[in-house]
């Protein structure tokens, strides 16, 4: 079944069936590799991206929900060939380990700047769920203050 | 002879008529207005009518119980802000919350991985408009009496007369799922409750049709 999507601000059109994880859309289909894969069952955050500038775990949801929708994922965070803010953030505070799990966390990151421009400590932990085998979490939450002061302009 | 064939069916309405607004007699928020058609009836017959109403209530309660205290159902009443999950009930994981509205936080809503269907590829269930019931709506550790006491209160469910409350149970495809619940991470068919979908949609209608009777503790 074909289903039409906007990737990154590209439409493209997939055939596949309905019921195929986003993810091994992105990854499969159309190659884009900074997707990851982690659990399978929508826990760890890996696969994050955004739908409708919404936050989804990829790897459970199915794509033919994605029909019509726009799609961001860690390749197209960054516009203009400037780093997104959270790339910044990410790249100042060192924060990556062995680095799989870091898309996911900064999708995720930059869904909740949208929404909450100043997170505090606990509207991190609310929000930031996503698992980090090698406990990047300080670094991770130094980043994100720091990232929503780059986005703001209050101390870039 | 043409005149019996216009009073006995108006006869038949009025009967009709009459025994429908008597079964919503013994709750104070169904009676209102309705003193006058009450008198129409002889004591004796309203006090019989009364107590079978009250009887079937009760039995259809019972029935209904059974599924609102299912687990299927009180994972997503919780006592606080996380929502419950699994067979155990235990609290959400990652320390996922309900939020101000019940459909999650800002950067982490319900629909981040509950969709309008159950996955069952992944096994994460879903259903249209998945989020968590409000506070006031808590029936985690609450008796059967008390959860029916919740439900019925305007205060503290949202402001919902009977027969919307009615609606709720019987129609609303959140609800619903409970008997659809698909299956776990393992692959593991969710349990259902004890009654079928069919027999407690039936208990329910049953129950506001008698009075919506709450029995004592």
């Amino acid at each position: 079944m074909k289903f039409n999507i906007k990737i990154n601000g590209k439409a493209e059109v997939v055939d596949v069936d309905g019921n195929t994880p986003l993810l091994w859309v992105i990854r499969d289909v159309l190659d884009l590799k900074g997707t990851k894969f982690g659990c399978g069952k929508a826990a760890c955050g890996a696969c994050t991206l955004h739908v409708d500038k919404v936050a989804i775990r990829s790897c459970s949801y199915p794509v033919k929900f994605a029909d019509g929708k726009e799609i961001t994922t860690i390749e197209g965070l960054s516009q203009g060939g400037e780093l997104h803010p959270v790339q910044q953030a990410w790249k100042e505070e060192i924060v990556p380990q062995c680095g799989y799990c870091q898309p996911g966390f900064m999708m995720a990151t930059a869904a909740l700047l949208e929404r909450i421009p100043h997170p505090t400590n606990e509207d991190i932990d609310n929000n930031i769920v996503n698992v980090c085998r090698c406990a990047t979490y300080y670094r991770m939450r130094k980043a994100i203050h720091r990232a929503a002061e780059i986005k703001s302009g209050s101390n870039s | 002879m043409k005149k019996a064939y216009l009073i006995i069916p108006m006869l038949l309405l009025f009967v009709a008529m009459v025994s429908k607004v008597d079964s919503f007699a013994n709750n104070d928020w169904a009676t209102s207005g309705l003193d006058e058609s009450k008198t129409i009836k002889s004591e004796d017959s309203n006090e019989k009518k009364s107590e079978d109403d009250v009887e079937e209530s009760h039995k259809a309660f019972d029935r209904m119980m059974e599924v609102l205290t299912h687990k299927r159902c009180v994972n997503c009443h919780p006592a606080g802000d996380a929502p419950l999950q699994g067979e155990d009930s235990h609290v959400h994981h990652f320390g996922v919350k309900g939020g101000e509205d019940g459909h999650g936080v800002p950067a982490l809503s319900c629909n981040s991985c509950h969709q309008v269907e159950n996955n069952d590829l992944a096994g994460i269930p879903g259903a249209p408009d998945w989020h968590l019931a409000p506070i006031s709506m808590a029936w985690e550790g609450l008796s059967r009496v008390e959860i029916a006491q919740s439900m019925t209160d305007p205060e503290r469910n949202g402001g919902k007369n009977i027969h919307q409350i009615e609606e709720h149970l019987t129609e609303h495809a959140l609800v619903l799922w409970a008997f659809d619940p698909g299956v776990d991470s393992e692959g593991t068919p969710r349990e259902v409750p004890p009654v079928s979908k069919e027999d407690y949609i039936a208990a329910v209608k049953k129950w506001v049709e008698t009075g919506a009777h709450i029995p004592a503790e």
